[in-house]
């Protein structure tokens, strides 16, 4: 009987210590088995959201994850759009869609960052969070905070994208994608990151319909789902965009899906500044009515789902908040049984998990002995990528 | 303050916590490593162990499952040592103080020096906030 | 398939077994099932017509527990909800679909650990969100807990 051992794997930033987030049974180098127990980052927001009332509660959900700002006020207040059946003006729908897409732009970016960092690209981190740091003046600007925006309100959008910053905005895309163009080669044409990420951690589609995976995670296994096409909002059913999909279901694909998206983002961005039609952006709605209601939209990491039930007063009977990494989250599981340990990092990567959108990990096991940290994990991983490299000759 | 604190100054070892937050606090900490910001160039250096670091930095609102292991990090931290609070998370729970799971604010656990408020800092409030405490050491007998 | 469609098709194989349907407009609609029927419809909706599962919400009614399984179907875009009312409050039961769809492995812990309700067939319904050290029987989101109101001049 061979030994089993188990494997720490340590917290999605590097810098950030929390231990026990994954215990993987390995086998050798090979990973047989991993559990799942969360809870570090559980703040019980569903319950502060049944205290406040329904302006409050779009401040609280903005910050269940930094990253994904935008997404979870969007969903929220569709929700309670879809309750009351209150009407958005054309402007503020539009600007709703700029908002959303700035933020994929910042977050695929960041996540590109961090993705080069767990392979040993440095350079590709320090240069992917320094030209993420364009889309954040753009926030900065418009919206006045680089991170929790606080653009959104039931009705419409708290506030007005003026005359003067759609150049700025459009200047500072271009510097955008002429960067994005330079990593978009850096990273796809690389041989070395060719043998390093593809076959690796692969999701077949069956599998990513059965765990029913959102997002990049399941479109690059060839699910051709997208909620901004699907189920239609904000402007997205008034400019013209594709939905990219690939199928080999590995970290290579996650990767190009996400690159490719960024193109897509940007020209939405462009046409909707472009057709931005005056008026006002906010229906001003007075009162939420009893009943029950549901929004969707697509948040970088796939769909955001919330369920709000009222009963006439001023605070929700019910919120329910789904982020798309708690659907996303069990397919690991299943894509990194079976592959090196040195690969764990990069195929959890891979899924863009946003810990404080589903809480931390913690993988149980029978025994407890430790024999990496994550620092150590990192290392392998990083270590792979030279080898690598240089059985490749470079 | 000491002598072995004045010296501290001079390139802070920081080592980052976060008990429970939104990752907000911890992308713009991140950020601040990054080209634009940079804090390396003061000597302010992120590590890997407690047991390196002059400087505690917490983030988020003191999960439960987290409180223990603060107090754990603060004691096997090297005096002397600071505690930065980081956001408003940091310095008093922010938004979730009313929540079920979570613990005392972090001034109450162990004693902090320097609170950053604000949801997230902006990285100019962090480089600010540690030229204060900088001064606030170097200046206190 | 629209939303008349998938309402009119459940009618057909469900028929007296559907307790209500409320049709909101044509993008949700929501079906109040008996709580053992669950599997049935999951199987039915998930496996044949193969619209997505999006997730599960408990809610506390006061006299029931009830909840909501939400699917959607991406290509006519909608959501249909079912909902499953449980009445005995004090040892609440339900039918695990986990046979049917791994994506609902989660959530029935989730909500067996904040709400109490057991799923019957799930033999993990181990703690997912809450501390080690939680107390037993004591579930956060039933409206019966509130939540300590902390004096901060303590400590």
């Amino acid at each position: 009987m061979s030994h089993k051992a188990h494997i720490p794997i340590g917290p999605y930033h590097p810098l950030q210590e929390e231990p026990e987030f994954y215990k993987l049974v390995v086998d050798g180098e090979k990973v047989v088995d991993v559990d799942v127990r969360i809870g570090w980052n559980h703040r019980g927001i569903e319950k502060i959201s049944e205290s406040k009332s329904f302006d409050q509660s779009i401040f609280i959900v903005e910050r269940i994850c930094g990253i994904c700002s935008s997404s979870h006020p969007i969903t929220c207040v569709q929700a309670l759009e879809d309750l009351g059946g209150i009407k958005v003006p054309e402007r503020a729908l539009y600007i709703r869609s700029i908002v959303q897409e700035l933020e994929r732009l910042h977050s695929h970016m960041l996540w590109l960052g961090l993705a080069g960092h767990f392979i040993g690209y440095n350079t590709v981190f320090m240069w992917g969070w320094k030209y993420r740091e364009p889309i954040c003046d753009i926030m900065e600007t418009v919206t006045g905070n680089r991170q929790n925006y606080a653009m959104l309100k039931v009705g419409g959008v708290r506030r007005d994208i003026e005359k003067e910053h759609v150049s700025y905005i459009l200047t500072r895309l271009d510097e955008f994608t002429r960067h994005l163009d330079m990593l978009r080669g850096v990273v796809l044409d690389d041989p070395v990151l060719h043998a390093r990420l593809k076959g690796v951690g692969i999701l077949t589609k069956d599998e990513a319909i059965d765990y029913a995976a959102l997002g990049p995670t399941a479109r690059a296994s060839g699910v051709d789902i997208d909620v901004r096409r699907d189920h239609p909002y904000a402007a997205y059913d008034r400019v013209k965009w594709n939905v990219i999909t690939e199928t080999a279901g590995d970290v290579f694909a996650k990767t190009v899906v996400r690159i490719l998206e960024m193109y897509e983002s940007v020209g939405i961005i462009r046409q909707c500044l472009d057709r931005l039609p005056n008026g006002e952006i906010d229906s001003n709605p007075k009162d939420i009515l009893p009943g029950e209601g549901i929004g969707q939209a697509e948040a970088p990491r796939g769909e955001c789902f919330h369920y709000i039930k009222s009963d006439g007063t001023n605070s929700p009977v019910r919120h329910k908040v789904r982020a798309p990494t708690y659907m996303n989250f069990p397919t690991f599981r299943h894509t990194v049984v079976g592959q090196t340990v040195s690969d764990a990092t990069i195929i959890l990567a891979a899924i863009d998990p946003c810990y404080c959108c589903t809480e931390r990990m913690l993988i149980v096991d029978r025994k407890d002995k430790e024999l990496f940290g994550v620092q150590e994990l990192i290392r392998m991983s990083q270590d792979k990528t030279k080898s690598i490299k240089e059985s490749m000759g470079f | 303050m000491g002598f072995r604190e004045k010296i501290l100054t001079r390139s802070l070892y920081v080592f980052h916590v976060s008990s429970g937050s939104c990752n907000n606090c911890d992308i713009e900490l991140l950020d601040c490593l990054t080209p634009r910001y940079d804090l390396e160039r003061f000597g302010i250096v992120l590590v890997g162990s407690v047991k390196h670091a002059d400087a505690l930095l917490c983030t988020g609102s003191t999960n439960r499952m987290c409180v223990p292991r603060i107090k754990l990090l603060y004691e096997q931290m090297p005096k002397p040592g600071f505690v930065i609070a980081w956001g408003a998370c940091g310095s008093s729970r922010g938004l979730f103080k009313d929540s079920y799971n979570t613990g005392a604010p972090l001034d109450e656990i162990i004693p902090v020096d320097l609170y950053i408020p604000g949801c997230p800092p902006k990285p100019e409030a962090v480089i600010g906030g540690i030229k204060k405490l900088v001064e606030k050491i170097n200046t206190t007998r | 398939m629209t939303i008349d469609e998938i309402l009119q098709k459940l009618q057909e194989r469900f028929g007296s077994n559907i307790l209500k349907v409320y049709k909101k407009n044509d993008k949700r609609a929501y079906v109040d099932i008996y709580p053992k029927d669950i599997v049935e419809f999951t199987k039915y909706i998930f496996k044949d017509l193969g619209l997505r599962f999006n997730i599960a919400s408990a809610v506390d009614d006061f006299d029931a527990l009830e909840i909501l399984y939400h699917f959607a179907d991406d290509a006519s875009g909608y959501v249909i909800s079912l909902r499953a009312l449980i009445k005995e409050r004090e040892d609440p039961h339900i039918d695990t679909i986990t046979t049917v769809t791994k994506s609902a492995w989660w959530i029935e812990r989730e909500i067996h650990e904040l709400f109490g309700i057991h799923f019957d067939g799930n033999k993990d319904l181990r703690p997912l969100l809450l501390p080690d050290d939680w107390p037993q029987g004591v579930y956060p989101l039933r409206k019966n807990f509130v939540v300590p109101k902390r004096d901060s001049r303590k400590s």
